[in-house]
């Protein structure tokens, strides 16, 4: 048994990346960005608002959260209703509490179907990031390069029609992204992606068709990695995101310097019941920070050039 | 090891009751060693025929971004907490970081700490290598951490933990003097191989950053105090080893560093730790204890 050889070539063991998106670059040498706030510390709450159609498209694979059980799957899909309708005017009236402007992005499917949702979004002030259009348009090497340019198109045709204004960010389904998404979304016309969380800060993305901002939305402190995916309660979940910011602070506080605590939220996880509670604790405890200022990922991107 | 046997024929059985103690150097009860695995993943890595490399269509954007979030960010945050407390790493290393990387390897090696190979990146694995080939990966391992570092690498700890049956025969044919690849003790102990001497040095899954993040779903405080109650049992049983193994894009983030460092605190603190790297112990190992 052997491997063929060119499994023992490394074409690409050079100084620095094995692709040409961005250079290294050591968080702890970059200088400081000043955040629109000039306070040290930007919490840029994402809230994920999506809509799972009862027929469920695998192409190129399932989004997280989406069906399970054979057709019909009442259960999940009136469960992931119950976020839009009932978890994410929890939320909102959570954000308005402690006059947070956060992000919202979204599916184009809520906009067409829900357009009371778009202006209740605009009307308090928040911002709108492109979602895809539903949650069975997830994106992966694999899918046509028209088909993804498409997509991508019909998301922000739908969501500037409902919204007035054209999405000036991104953020895929799952952060899934294929080779060609970068250009894609530069093509388009946007200004920054919220997909890539190998950083904690927002950095240049060279794409073939121009830069993009990448704002990395970190998915290890969002409510699908924490209370979800590893179960942990939400009043865990509060504590770690209070660790992460006294830690971020720190830095900035010591170092002189500026950082971002991502918040990504799903209204179906941390809209119900029983956990809004903390979650707004947590959001008056974020408020009451000297040197904390809620950012959406628009601003935060800017604040970069 | 005997290929094809039930029994690979590893190690002799050495129950834990009745052994002669091990003593650390200053009389300290149990040898504890932090290892980063400072590893780098390919975006694009070719298929191997034996292991899917990442679980989704390439780009795999988040497993990839996570990793290199270790070498942006968790990396230099892990350092710090290590150096502000006295802990020199043990680096278990993706050795095309030397390429790619080398000011995190630069970093490492200036706060004195030790590495050892974990192959040339974490999406190339050894599985269906034949010997040529397994020992051109070796060769590799050597020649690139001493001409990055000037070290002469003394352990091994497979690629993504993927073996073959020649992997320990071969690594001690070439002078490797410890594996960390097995996880039958809690102490060192010899490994049978065909020449040379190699012993086995624990290394840890279970206490492993990974294993308590994604495996076991710890929060940080919950995994911070699995790792004092690990420390706590290891020294008051004596003679013993304790490995931390980290990744820095895991226990690097911000809401994890600041329970680790208690940890880091604490053992530093308790007085009966010889905080030291991995070479140290074998050497000191295989000097008191003949093969």
């Amino acid at each position: 048994m052997s491997l063929d050889p060119a499994y023992l070539d490394y074409p690409l063991r050079k100084r620095g990346m094995d692709h040409e998106y961005y250079p290294y670059s050591n968080l702890f040498e970059r200088p400081p960005i000043a955040w629109p706030s000039g306070k040290a510390v930007a919490v840029a709450i994402v809230v994920d608002l999506e809509w799972f159609p009862i027929l469920p498209a695998d192409k190129p694979f399932r989004a997280p959260g989406h069906m399970v059980t054979p057709y019909p799957d009442y259960r999940h899909y009136t469960a992931r209703e119950y976020g839009t309708r009932i978890g994410f005017y929890r939320m909102l009236d959570a954000f308005a509490k402690v006059d947070a402007r956060v992000s919202v992005a979204i599916n184009s499917a809520i906009a067409e179907r829900y357009p009371r949702i778009i202006a209740d979004i605009l009307s308090a002030g928040h911002e709108i990031v492109a979602h895809s259009t539903d949650m069975n348009d997830t994106i992966a090497s694999g899918l046509p390069e028209d088909e993804e340019r498409a997509l991508i198109a019909a998301a922000l045709d739908a969501l500037e029609q409902a919204a007035g204004t054209r999405p000036r960010g991104w953020m895929s389904i799952a952060r899934s992204q294929s080779f060609n998404t970068p250009r894609l979304l530069a093509e388009a016309g946007l200004a920054y992606m919220a997909d890539w969380v190998n950083d904690e800060l927002p950095y240049r993305f060279e794409t073939g068709a121009g830069a993009i901002v990448n704002v990395p939305v970190n998915h290890e402190l969002s409510d699908r990695q924490i209370v979800t995916v590893q179960q942990q309660s939400a009043d865990s979940y509060v504590e770690q995101i209070m660790d992460a910011y006294a830690l971020l602070h720190g830095e900035a506080s010591t170092l002189g310097t500026s950082r971002m605590l991502p918040l990504n939220l799903t209204p179906y996880i941390m809209g119900l019941p029983y956990r809004i509670d903390v979650l707004e604790r947590l959001l008056g405890w974020l408020a009451d920070q000297d040197d904390a200022a809620f950012h959406g990922l628009g601003e935060i991107a800017d604040a970069l050039r | 090891m005997r290929e094809g046997e039930k029994d690979p024929g590893l190690y002799d059985f050495r129950p834990y009751r009745g052994r002669p103690k091990l003593e650390w150097p200053g009389g300290k009860q149990v040898a504890v060693w932090v290892s980063p695995n400072i590893e780098f993943y390919e975006l694009d890595p070719p298929a191997n025929p034996h292991r899917k490399s990442w679980p989704r269509p390439h780009p795999d954007v988040v497993g990839y971004g996570h990793r290199d979030y270790g070498n942006r960010v968790g990396h230099w945050r892990l350092a710090e907490a290590m150096s502000r407390h006295g802990f020199p790493g043990s680096v278990s290393l993706s050795v095309a970081m030397c390429q790619h990387l080398p000011e995190v390897v630069a970093d490492a090696a200036a706060r004195g700490w030790e590495f050892f190979s974990h192959g040339i990146y974490n999406t190339r694995y050894s599985y269906g290598m034949d010997e040529a080939q397994e020992r051109a990966l070796i060769e590799d391992s050597i020649r690139t951490v001493r001409e990055a570092t000037g070290q002469t690498i003394k352990g091994w700890l497979a690629p993504a933990l993927t073996h073959t049956p020649r992997t320990l025969d071969l690594i001690a044919d070439y002078g490797l003097s410890y594996t960390c690849d097995l996880y039958h003790d809690d102490q060192p102990g010899e490994v049978h191989v065909k020449s040379g001497r190699l012993i086995s040095m624990p290394y840890s899954l279970e206490v492993n950053d990974h294993y308590g993040f994604f495996v076991y779903n710890m929060s940080p405080r919950a995994y911070a105090d699995t790792l004092i109650r690990q420390y706590q049992r290891l020294a008051d049983e004596g003679g013993t080893v304790m490995c931390i193994p980290l990744h820095a894009y895991l226990i690097g983030q911000p809401h994890r560093i600041g329970p680790f460092e208690e940890v880091l605190k604490h053992i530093a603190a308790d007085g009966r730790a010889w905080i030291t790297r991995s070479g140290d112990i074998a050497d000191h190992y295989m000097q008191q204890v003949a093969a």
